[in-house]
């Protein structure tokens, strides 16, 4: 069985807790805040103004330059205010303030529940719809799907790489999203596949999932889909990330920034957003609902919704019982979540799921010094040497940072993890790699200046 | 014998020749300094804290002796009168400038300022920063973890246990600026130093409308725009909800202190105006939030 060739850490998966849980519609929000920026590029701009009246699915963020993505009303109501917000991080960020009234949709959308398959639209046809329905990628990174989908000139896709790996502890989203949206989902990838040219896809699922790849391969062999297989791959975080992906499907390494997946010919594309583009080609729906897992060892209850973006995530954390004492909530799983630090935060398309740990669990060790033992090397997925990264950025020594690549970093948290004196490695390589990358940026600015 | 007399002639016979080679080969390869960088260099205090701008005190005399026009050159460390005796002995213009003191801006006290939640991860104000908003709702306020104090050189910063907040010794302070490059959230500013270290300044940085800021903390700037209206010389100015003032306009007047409803206005090392009896309806609110304030400033 196939994976990474290097690095890598076996943390307990924990998906018990949910994975049994079918997915429910939750109730819409009486109110949704909308963050005009859920994707990577430039921030959406706001089209609507307060006291304007909008239909679920309208288009109220209009994305600002090619990578960015538009923004659609995930409930229908009226505009409140349009103003900053604290998010989850409690950063104040823009967001559109609607208060529901019904759930009227627009009238293009089609939501007829029947299964449709044909799609006879040219690939620029296809880019072009996924772009109006503002998707981004739903395994978390939020990174515009349209401008995945565009090849650069000169670069020939030859594969299309399904990540069902889901190789985050706790998170089941899109372990359900396989079992239960399985035909959206084959058909989301049949698009992807004309959309960039090619005649293979390959859905990499980890092999703690038995029952999704038993199922898919049920369902491609009954309905007859052509070209895509499902390849079972052995069980390892961060198994997840693309480029680990890549080397685990095709046994090709990508180079280090700025080299892209597509220039080993690989396009990669998450089971959720697989199935955001059926829905966006097929039935003109834009992104506005997802999977989310909502779970922990100590809940109450664990879910599976599917639930409209702008939901406060407290709703969701009220719905699954917030045990007592100290917890930390989680956009994501523990292992590259980010904590939630203001409850009134709205939903995001990135969110994969909300755990709950309770404090003890959460709580760190004790700092003690490096015993130079090594671990981290030996579970840093890229290769890298996180002991001397972080000491670098703790020391400011930045031009030294980028001389061991500390930007090929792809926050995984391996080596943290796996730190024996429990050292905040990433927390400090986290520093390093922004500010290396910001010198980059203005070197490169320099240089254009000059020119 | 003679293998001793044998070596001790060689060895210097050798050692003669080396040395006269040496000395025609350093005549020849003399590199031409000028003296007076050496002498400038023992003028200056030697601290190599960059706060002039170069990389130590050797690439700042070096300046100061090479460049022709050196008033843009200033040693904040050694003050105006070392840079006046070193503009002499050169016999430059000197620059003029009055000696500065870096203010923390933040009067966001544990007890004004209270934790919303814990954080557990590296112990740096930049690592925070990276995260998120810090341990208190207010996103501009200190976060306390010392980045500005590891950065000083001169021990001139300090965490108060019991406020959370970092406080600096006007006196040891030399104004390098080191704490404002520190700074994630930029709460540092090197403003002008009165004497007998009197201060007067806005301890906020919240960019935030009033409502935010009052949810957050207790002790921040609410925009209001009180003290900029009773300033008699225009040295305040409100700007996204903030109020600034410039150190060049204000005069130490202290009308503006008991017009803060929030108490966001510090003053050091001077007391506050006498209220004015006429604004008797006023006056028992504006007295409960000075309590602690001036408690503070002692």
């Amino acid at each position: 069985m196939r994976t990474f060739p290097i690095g890598g850490i076996h943390p307990h998966d924990n998906k018990e807790w949910s994975k049994d849980k079918a997915i429910e519609v939750l109730e819409l929000p009486d109110e949704a805040k909308i963050a005009m920026i859920q994707h990577i590029g430039a921030p959406s701009t706001p089209v609507v103004q307060k006291g304007d009246k909008v239909l679920t699915g309208q288009l109220i963020g209009q994305a600002v330059g090619f990578v960015s993505a538009n923004i659609h009303s995930p409930i229908s109501g009226t505009v409140t205010a349009v103003d900053a917000y604290p998010n989850g991080q409690g950063q104040r960020r823009m967001m559109v303030v609607i208060k529901r009234e019904g759930d009227e949709w627009v009238d293009t959308i089609d939501r007829t529940p029947e299964h449709k398959r044909e799609c006879t639209l040219t690939p620029q046809e296809i880019v072009a719809k996924i772009k109006d329905a503002g998707i981004v990628g739903l395994g978390g990174a939020q990174f515009p799907t349209h401008v995945k989908l565009s090849i650069p000139d000169g670069q020939k896709a030859e594969v299309v790489i399904i990540n069902g790996v889901e190789c985050e502890p706790y998170l089941t989203s899109d372990y359900r999203t396989m079992l239960e949206r399985t035909e959206m989902m084959l058909t989301g990838v049949e698009i992807v596949m004309r959309a960039v040219g090619v005649k293979r896809a390959v859905i990499g699922v980890e092999n703690n999932k038995p029952d999704a790849i038993a199922h898919i391969r049920e369902v491609i062999k009954r309905d007859n889909y052509v070209g895509i297989e499902v390849m079972p791959l052995k069980m390892r975080y961060p198994q997840g990330g693309e480029k680990q992906l890549i080397a685990a499907v095709t046994g090709r390494q990508v180079a280090p920034p700025p080299a892209l997946p597509i220039s080993v010919g690989a396009v990669v594309c998450n089971v959720s957003t697989a199935v955001a583009i059926y829905e966006a080609v097929q039935k003109n729906k834009p992104l506005i609902e997802r999977v989310v897992t909502v779970t922990g060892k100590h809940l109450k209850t664990t879910h599976n919704y599917l639930a409209r973006f702008g939901t406060p995530v407290s709703r969701l954390f009220e719905l699954a019982g917030i045990p007592e004492g100290d917890v930390k909530l989680l956009n994501g799983g523990p292992m590259m979540g980010r904590a939630v630090v203001d409850i009134t935060a709205p939903l995001i398309k990135g969110c994969s799921g909300l755990t709950v740990l309770s404090g003890k669990e959460a709580a760190r060790g004790k700092e003690l010094q490096c015993i130079k033992c090594g671990k981290c090397v030996e579970a840093c997925p890229m290769g890298l040497e996180p002991y001397i990264l972080s000491k670098l950025a703790k020391l400011q020594k930045w031009d030294m940072a980028e001389e061991h690549n500390t930007v090929d970093c792809i926050e995984c948290g391996c080596c943290s993890y796996t730190c024996p004196s429990y050292l905040p490695l990433l927390d400090y390589i986290r520093i390093g790699k922004q500010t290396v990358m910001t010198n980059i940026r203005a070197r490169a600015a320099a240089n254009n200046n000059k020119k | 014998m003679n293998t001793l007399v044998f070596t001790v002639l060689t060895l210097s016979v050798l050692g003669v020749l080396l040395a006269v080679i040496l000395y025609f080969v350093a005549q020849k390869f003399k590199v031409e300094e000028d003296p007076r960088i050496d002498e400038v260099e023992k003028m200056l205090p030697g601290a190599n804290c960059g706060g002039c701008g170069f990389a130590g005190c050797r690439a700042m005399s070096e300046a100061l002796v090479t460049r022709d026009n050196i008033s843009s050159l200033f040693c904040p460390v050694a003050g105006g009168e070392v840079m006046k005796s070193i503009a002499g002995y050169l016999g430059k213009a000197a620059a003029e400038k009055s000696p500065m003191v870096a203010t923390m801006r933040c009067g966001g006290t544990c007890e004004k300022r209270p934790k919303v939640n814990h954080y557990d991860g590296a112990l740096s104000c930049a690592v925070v920063n990276t995260f998120y908003v810090g341990e208190s709702a207010c996103a501009f306020g200190c976060i306390g973890y010392g980045d500005c104090v590891h950065a000083c050189k001169f021990g001139a910063l300090h965490i108060n246990e019991e406020t959370g907040l970092v406080e600096v010794d006007p006196d040891k302070c030399t104004a390098c600026g080191a704490c404002v490059k520190a700074c994630p959230k930029g709460l540092f500013e090197l403003r002008k130093k009165w004497p007998k270290n009197r201060a007067i300044y806005v301890a906020c940085r919240s960019k935030n409308r009033g409502s935010v800021v009052m949810k957050a903390c207790k002790a921040g700037c609410i925009g209001c725009g009180k003290c900029a209206k009773v300033c008699p010389f225009g040295a305040i100015t409100v700007d996204n909800y903030l109020a600034y003032i410039d150190p060049e306009k204000c005069k130490l007047c202290r009308k503006c202190v008991n017009e803060c409803p929030t108490g966001a206005i510090h003053i050091v090392n001077m007391e506050r105006l006498a209220l004015e009896p006429k604004a008797a309806p006023a006056a028992p609110k504006t007295e409960t939030v000075a309590e602690p304030k001036t408690a503070k400033t002692e």
